[in-house]
């Protein structure tokens, strides 16, 4: 049984010393599988690192009890220490694709770990390798023990993970995002194991994430923690199902549910985002803009190949085929979601609309025009400036080096709206109040603002460019919970308030729903389903399209906020 | 208020690298009294009328038989020897910083649009650059110096001696820079925000230069540091060997040239002078590099 007491970890730097976290009180009995949920930075992982004892350098535990058993983990010698790592306390991380050594065959790393721990001959190490990977659920696990970690795929390689983790019979693994990598069928499959270890091997689990849903359908427990400390905490149906922190009441709010729309996420007012938009110029300016009408995309036997793999030095390569066949009608004014999961091609289909890649064949209308396609399309196509996208990742979609003025400002100059500087500052500064910024920020650089508020900055760029189709690839994968409830509800007012029409890509089917008039869902390159959303979310043909949907994980109805 | 701290960061760590002040401190010093010279210098090496022979061969003030007026002794022409090396310094930084500025230019240029184009163009220029390479510089400062004195009659040539030589510098250091905006550039081909920048339809140029260029500028600017060092004591080694600057104009290569005839026969001087002197100019310049590499890559740390 892990039992933390008023932890306290500290960071001490040339600025003073930053407190990580403090009076963290955690109890996790054998068996039980507790949630550690909150946003980045909220020091999730920094309880996680401080129990395995691995903090990273100048950090320490400033205060605070930490036992396991009747072991005191804060008076141990390094050695004692690293005796306890691997042999009671494992880890998971996050990315399977790291966390094995790729040039040693899985049962290289199984046996030297076992015999790290424990003095057994190498034939018997390895039988107990095999019988590990067969109990968690690899078959023909003698054959495959010799395969390499790119031999296997990402979710077999997770559970390469776990079976290093438990081969030591240990009583608590720390399970560091342990699905967040992983499509939602494997996630499921994963979640599935851990709850089955944790009941048949009496095994206690720390499960840190962000994600609420996973938490609702493994933890027994949950402990929610913000800025270092815990906020609530207790069991998984009480703390979620009846909130009763603030905190965790905004976050629950924040969640999109998967099996009704709401029509706006109910966000605490913080942080100078004013829920009423107030940058009137800046509306009227983009109204005014208005030269066109409503403009819909439709996309017709749209194919993508790309070169694969050469295999030999006389034969062409055999193409790989990103899209296959895609047939896709955005209606004028609507917001159109794309489903699927990594590699299905969502990202692909954007880059052809927007013609950084090359079609192989197809046609592309934007309206009534046909798109000409990659380097066909000039560089001075009217669809240049009424096609705009946001893209996932805001760290790097805005350029470091540049203003938030000049970033803003761009569009203005470039397609030639607005001749005179100064006002196209002004003009800038008006967008950035329309999508709920300070109009201050446009002297500031973008590290100097968070995720949130630079995808906010990322959709004024793209307003700015008067635009009549936006593609949204994945706005808001990146963020945090709660500021993608922000940017959904952002997302949403623009699009009502100047008939914009949307091309929403998105991996999650929760936010999907929320925000799309019709969706399709998108496997490797084919669109397997395409209907009204409420109809596919409700009546789902496809048996991709049902699988998706039973595997994503959800909480339980009665858990949920009215919304 | 972190692009502050980041600024502030570099200052912090440079107050607490003794090797970083030290070495910034003999740089600066150097440069200064290299740009000074001619004020400076109480003789003018190449001014045949400032100096006489009868001065030749004087010891530094520590040694017996000096004179006072010539602090660091004299060579067998009567020069001061400090005049000689500051005026000395002054060409090697010349050539130094010229090579470099052409290397860069041609190098990033290069690297960022083979980087950006891909493909066919990326292909040759990086096979270029793999040639290039594979030449040694003085063979590349030999086939020029040849190729010079084969196009331009005789009377140019000793004018155009500086030009051939900076050339020659500039060819065998432009494939470090290429290489290194082509790779960084490669990096930045992958983010959002140039994809941004392509969609709208941005001019290459512009997305090169304006969108691209302020990014990777880190890397570049630690290679110019140690490819300043390298520019240095390559003009040093072709004037050592003869293929550089002729005698009459002196850079510190040819000061230590020259200083080799008299190795055996105890005016040890003319020699270890101008070399020390180099050294102290070169650890310091590579040292101040290898500090920004710290502060531009913190993982390095």
């Amino acid at each position: 049984m892990l039992v933390i007491k008023d932890l306290a970890v500290k960071f001490p730097s040339r600025f003073g010393e930053f407190t990580a976290i403090e009076d963290v009180d955690m109890t996790i009995k054998p068996g039980e599988i507790h949630g550690l949920v909150g946003e980045s930075g909220a020091g999730k992982s920094t309880v996680g690192a401080a129990v395995i004892g691995l903090l990273s350098a100048p950090g320490y535990i400033a205060n605070g009890e930490l036992s396991l058993g009747d072991t005191n983990l804060r008076n141990l010698t390094p050695d004692q220490a690293h005796e306890i790592r691997g042999d009671r306390i494992s880890m998971i991380f996050q990315d399977p694709q790291t966390s094995l050594n790729p040039l040693m065959t899985i049962e290289d790393q199984l046996i030297e770990t076992i015999q790290a721990h424990s003095n057994v001959s190498d034939s018997a190490a390895r039988k107990r390798a095999v019988d590990l990977l067969e109990e968690i659920g690899i078959k023909n696990a003698a054959e495959r023990i010799k395969a390499y970690p790119h031999q296997f795929s990402g979710g077999m390689r997770q559970r390469v993970v776990i079976a290093l983790a438990i081969c030591t019979d240990p009583e608590l693994i720390i399970a560091d995002e342990p699905t967040t990598a992983l499509d939602v069928a494997v996630q499921s499959q994963v979640l599935d194991l851990i709850r089955r270890l944790a009941r048949d091997r009496q095994i206690a689990f720390m499960l840190i994430t962000h994600d609420i849903g996973v938490i609702a359908q493994i933890a027994d427990r949950v402990t929610v923690m913000r800025k270092g400390k815990v906020m609530e905490t207790g069991d998984t149906p009480q703390v979620l199902g009846a909130p009763t922190h603030p905190y965790t009441q905004a976050l629950m709010d924040a969640v999109p549910p998967l099996d009704h729309r709401i029509a706006r996420f109910r966000v605490p007012e913080e942080e100078g985002t004013a829920g009423v938009v107030t940058g009137n110029t800046a509306e009227k300016w983009l109204l005014e803009g208005q030269q066109y009408a409503l403009t819909g995309l439709t996309l017709q036997d749209l194919c993508v190949r790309f070169a694969g793999p050469r295999t030999s030095l006389f034969r062409k390569p055999e193409p790989y085929v990103a899209l296959r066949d895609v047939n896709l009608d955005v209606r004028p004014g609507s917001i159109m979601g794309l489903v699927g999961e990594s590699g299905s091609g969502k990202s692909t289909l954007a880059k052809a609309i927007t013609g950084l890649i090359t079609p192989s064949s197809g046609v592309m209308r934007l309206g009534d025009e046909i798109l000409p396609a990659g380097k066909a399309r000039s560089r001075h196509h009217p669809s240049r400036q009424l096609v705009q996208m946001v893209f996932q990742d805001p760290y790097s979609s805005l350029n470091s080096r540049h203003r938030i003025g000049a970033i803003l400002t761009e569009p203005l100059w470039f397609y030639g709206f607005v001749q005179d500087a100064k006002e196209r500052e002004r003009l800038a500064a008006a967008m950035l109040e329309l999508v709920g910024m300070a109009p201050d920020a446009i002297d500031k650089y973008p590290h100097q603002f968070s995720g949130g508020q630079r995808q906010r900055i990322a959709v004024a760029r793209a307003l700015l460019a008067r635009p009549r189709f936006l593609i949204c690839d994945e706005p808001t994968s990146a963020l945090d919970v709660s500021i993608q409830a922000e940017i959904l509800n952002l997302l949403k007012d623009l699009q009502s308030m100047f008939g914009l029409t949307i091309l929403f890509i998105s991996h999650n089917l929760a936010v999907v729903r929320q925000m799309a008039d019709d969706t399709a869902v998108l496997r490797n390159g084919v669109i397997e389903e395409m209907g009204a959303t409420e109809d596919l979310f409700a009546r789902p043909k496809a048996d991709y399209t049902q699988t998706l949907l039973s595997l994503t994980p959800v909480m339980p109805r009665e858990w949920q906020s009215a919304g | 208020m972190v692009a502050f701290l980041k600024r502030y960061e570099g200052l912090w760590l440079f107050v607490h690298s003794p090797a970083a002040i030290i070495a910034a401190i003999v740089a600066v010093l150097i440069m200064i009294g290299a740009v000074f010279a001619p004020w400076i210098a109480q003789v003018n090496p190449y001014d045949l009328s400032s100096f006489s022979l009868f001065d030749g061969l004087l010891p530094p003030v520590w040694q017996e038989g000096a004179n006072p007026q010539y602090l660091l002794g004299t060579d067998d022409q009567g020069r001061d020897m400090i005049s000689s090396i500051l005026y000395g310094a002054r060409l090697s930084l010349i050539i130094g910083l010229a090579a470099l500025t052409i290397a860069a230019v041609l190098g990033v240029g290069l690297g960022l649009a083979a980087g950006y184009y891909g493909g066919r163009f990326d292909a040759i220029v990086m096979r270029i650059a793999d040639v290039q390479l594979a030449l040694p510089a003085i063979l590349t400062a030999l086939l020029i110096d040849g190729i010079a004195r084969g196009i331009l009659p005789a009377s140019m040539q000793q004018d155009l001696r500086v030009a051939v030589l900076t050339l020659a510098i500039a060819l065998s250091l432009w494939v470090n820079f290429a290489r290194t905006a082509r790779a960084s550039t490669f990096v930045q081909m992958n983010k959002e925000y140039v994809q941004a920048a392509i969609m709208m339809g941005q001019r290459p140029s512009r997305v090169m230069f304006v969108h691209i260029l302020p990014n990777i500028l880190g890397p570049l600017l630690v290679i110019m540091t140690v490819d300043l060092a390298s520019a240095i004591l390559l003009e040093a080694t072709l004037s050592f060997l003869g293929i550089g600057l002729p005698a009459d104009s002196p850079s510190l290569g040819t000061l230590i040239r020259i200083g080799m005839q008299f190795l055996l026969s105890g005016e040890w001087w003319i020699l270890w002078i101008p070399t020390l002197f180099l050294v102290a100019l070169v650890v310091s310049i590579n040292i101040l590099g290898d500090f920004l590499r710290d502060v531009f890559n913190p993982r390095l740390r």
